[in-house]
């Protein structure tokens, strides 16, 4: 085998591909190849590193040097400087703020450095298209030592001792479920994973199917053995083309190792899986309605019971566990439940993955213990609010979640203390919301989400969120009225009373915990047509402060309404008929003197 | 396998077009197998761009599932269509993350640009706006995409250029 003096990873997951990473390694190939030390250097695609916002990025071992936002361009430079002369260039290293001192290294980076990594052990390390990578990281060495050594009972307890519970939602204990599918009678029995990943600003399931897709593969086998399953579905959405492109790959490959297929490892079990493709509907993540689609039906939710470890694909008993849960197997095979049990709090086992977005300064993908507080998601890994705005609020759970604030900034984030606090763990997605932001605008948004999304098969979802959105919308255009809150609060109760599947029970969640915590923001969209927040554009209006304004005509330049008028050096104005709301103005000024109120 | 063949040689037209060719392929991998309906779909939209009729009626008949449940199936999942659709796919991603970062403006934007509402299609027949799910690009919010092509941290100033190289490129293509 060669011998390399460097290894460069360049990340090649969803966010990176899209900001052109595939031009920066064509770059740095080319350079390799005219610096004549391409025998030297090995670059390596990978999956997803985290950091998406900072991409195309790069990472040089041995050191773990860590180059991000590069161009083309960028390539000539750290090849010559970097892998030639042994100079690191400092102009492309992270820093944690515009005027703060470069950090180089990956190890010294607080968003790498405060993160246990189970689930996301491989991703963005290793390249996810080359099955003996994955091999040489203990790969398919837990499904070995199933076949080789465990019984299903053995297997299955382990996990139960683990304390693993469900990374889809509800946070189910994964080995008592195990248990379930187990003993349910009947020969034939399926193993499906859920990667329709539903809730919009998480992408860790993603991040896993691309980025160690071989993970997933051997614990459905080894989900398989245990429950004495011989077939597996992958149920992914239509909307990540890569993660299905890169797990097809993978599942090609252990077929032609003998890791997937009949007789695996030599033994009597046989194991195969298939990939169904969603088709674009919320309500498909719901287990039910998952298992239907599968059958090529309209994904509509069942009642339960029957729950699917009885009655599950095609009629038969079936375990269905969501990726992230998958990717949690293998290590707590080979390392042990007490090793997992010993991680987390006492509850919440091992760690969980959230992947970070909206206004935060290092958007992306992060692996903690169950525990860890808000505070250090937010501030210290994710590394605060941009432009030195306050935080306001994150919201946990996706459209079945609530909103957390600062006094919730200290809690442990694990599944009993985020419930309690009406929020929920969800499946990790944590957006975070500045000062700016209007919380009716966002229940809003929430609510014409699930209106969307709901099936339709029961009326007070349908017609209930119908509702819910037209009130919200009213009251985000200022035409409110007296006793609308009141209203949304018996539709919501309503709707969760009597709704047949967790879209309908959860739709209201994101009214009642932004009302549970922001009501005079509410009542002042009702009572004082006002948005606070200054969000809400039928409710404000756009103002020169004239002692800020140093009236140096910018803002006259960008408007496009010409609604701006003053003499040069004097404050400026407004015409508040001619202004149609666009912002530009406010985003120019170089003074702040343009508000919205 | 049968049943596909009869919907193909009714439609001697059809049977030279080479979709049609394709489809009947897709339909006999398919045919017989439990839950194929979706995927025969997914390969199909694929082929022609949309479903239209003719092929609903092919993929009932071949797979032997009610004309109705084809249909029911079609207008349940929202990446389905049985309308035609312009060359390009604009899909505005309005996830949370992306809403959060204003993908509100983007989209008006493009709105103003093509001088189309969602779903509908620009007169040259070159774009079709949509709004889509979260594509889980969310680190490089707000995100959309055109065809394959996958644009993030966009700005309202961003999509005229944007726009332009596709046109660019068709008018060298008509060239
Ligand atoms: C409306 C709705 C959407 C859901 N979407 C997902 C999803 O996208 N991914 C997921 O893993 N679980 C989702 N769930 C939860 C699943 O029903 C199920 O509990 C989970 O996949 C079980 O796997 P786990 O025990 O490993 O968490 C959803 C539930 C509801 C009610
Ligand atoms: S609660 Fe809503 S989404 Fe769930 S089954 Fe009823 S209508 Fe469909
Ligand atoms: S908000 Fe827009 S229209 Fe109004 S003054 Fe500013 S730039 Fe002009
Ligand atoms: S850009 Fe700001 S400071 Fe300059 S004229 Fe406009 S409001 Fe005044
Ligand atoms: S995709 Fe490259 S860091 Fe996430
Ligand atoms: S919310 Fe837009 S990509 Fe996730």
């Amino acid at each position: 085998m060669a011998v390399y003096r460097l290894h460069v990873l360049v990340c090649a997951g969803a966010g990176c591909v899209s900001s052109n990473c595939k031009a920066v390694e064509a770059a740095l190939q080319d350079e390799l190849e005219k610096a004549g030390i391409a025998e030297e250097v090995k670059v390596v695609e990978t999956g997803c590193i985290g950091t998406c916002d900072l991409g195309p990025l790069i990472v040089v071992y041995p050191e773990g040097v860590f180059y991000q936002r590069l161009t083309p361009d960028d390539a000539r430079e750290i090849v010559n400087e970097h892998f030639v002369k042994g100079r690191i260039v400092r102009r492309l290293l992270y820093r944690p703020a515009e005027d703060a001192e470069p950090v180089a290294l990956t190890a010294d980076m607080d968003f790498f450095r405060r993160q246990y990594r189970i689930a996301l052990r491989n991703t963005g390390v290793i390249d996810p298209e080359v099955i003996e990578e994955y091999i040489a990281r203990d790969g398919y060495a837990a499904l070995g030592k199933v076949l080789s050594t465990m019984s299903p009972e053995q297997v299955i307890d382990e996990i139960k001792r683990s304390g693993l519970r469900g990374r889809g939602g509800a946070g189910f204990p994964t080995g008592l479920k195990w248990e379930f599918a187990y003993k349910a009678p009947g020969d034939e029995k399926y193993v499906v994973c859920n990667a329709d990943e539903g809730d919009p600003g998480a992408f860790m399931d993603r991040s896993i199917l691309e980025g160690d897709p071989h993970s997933v593969i051997e614990a459905m086998s080894i989900a398989g053995y245990a429950i004495g399953a011989k077939q597996g579905f992958v149920y992914v959405r239509a909307e990540y083309p890569l993660a299905v492109e890169r797990l097809t790959k993978a599942l090609n490959q252990a077929r032609e190792y003998g890791l997937l297929g009949e007789n695996i490892f030599g033994t009597d079990f046989s194991f195969d899986i298939e990939i169904r493709v969603g088709a674009g509907a919320f309500v498909c993540g719901e287990e039910t309605a998952l298992l239907t689609s599968i059958e090529g039906k309209r994904g509509e939710p069942r009642p339960r019971p029957p729950f699917p470890a009885v009655k599950g694909v095609f009629g038969k008993p079936t375990l269905l566990n969501n990726v992230e849960t998958y990717a949690n197997i293998c290590p707590i095979i080979l390392n042990g439940a007490e090793w997992f049990a010993e991680i987390g709090t006492e509850k919440s086992r091992g760690t969980k993955v959230f992947a970070i977005a909206g206004d935060i300064n290092n958007t992306g993908l992060v692996e903690v213990p169950m525990g860890t507080t808000l505070r250090e998601v937010i501030f210290d890994i994710g590394g605060g609010i941009p432009k030195g705005k306050k935080f306001k609020a994150a919201q946990t759970g996706g459209p079945s979640g609530g909103c957390l604030t600062e006094e919730h900034l200290d809690i442990s984030m694990d599944y009993e203390s985020l419930t309690q606090v009406g929020s929920m763990m969800g499946s990790g997605g944590l957006i975070v919301m500045d000062e700016n932001t209007c919380m009716v605008d966002i229940a809003r948004f929430y609510l014409d989400y699930t209106k969307d999304e709901s099936c339709g098969k029961c009326t007070p979802c349908r017609v209930g969120t119908t509702r819910m959105l037209e009130i919200l919308t009213r009251l985000t255009e200022g035409k409110g009225e007296e006793g609308d809150i009141e209203k949304l609060e018996t539709l919501a109760r309503n709707i969760k009373a009597s709704s047949l599947c967790g879209l309908g029970q959860s739709a209201p969640n994101p009214v009642l915990s932004t009302l549970q915590h922001f009501r005079e923001e509410y009542e002042a969209h009702v009572r004082d047509k006002r948005c606070p927040a200054g969000q809400c554009l039928a409710l404000i209006q756009f103002f020169i402060e004239p002692e800020l304004c140093r009236g140096c005509g910018l803002c006259i330049k960008v408007c496009p309404e010409n609604a701006i008028s003053g003499n040069r050096r004097e404050p400026h104005e407004i015409d508040v008929e001619l202004c149609v709301k666009c912002g530009a103005c406010q985003e120019r000024c170089p003074f702040d003197a343009i508000i919205r109120r | 396998m049968e049943a596909a063949n009869k919907g193909c040689c009714c439609q001697s037209m059809k049977a030279q077009d080479e979709r049609y060719q394709k489809l009947a392929d897709i339909i006999a991998r398919y045919a017989g197998q439990p839950g194929a309906l979706i995927p025969v779909l997914h390969q199909a939209q694929e082929v022609f761009g949309y479903l239209p009729n003719d092929v609903q009626v092919l993929i009932a008949e071949g797979l032997d599932v009610p004309l109705s449940e084809v249909d029911g199936v079609i207008t349940f999942y929202s990446l389905f269509t049985s309308q035609p659709r312009g060359k390009y796919t604009i899909g505005v991603c309005m996830g949370t993350a992306c809403y959060v970062k204003g993908a509100a403006a983007v989209l008006e934007e493009l709105k103003q640009q093509l001088g189309i509402d969602v779903n509908g299609t620009s007169a040259d027949g070159l774009f079709t706006l949509e709004v889509t799910r979260c594509v889980g690009a969310c680190g490089l919010a707000p995100v959309m995409n055109i065809g394959d092509d996958v644009y993030g941290r966009l700005k309202p100033e961003d999509i005229r250029e944007i726009l332009d190289k596709y046109i660019q490129a068709e008018r060298q293509a008509d060239a």
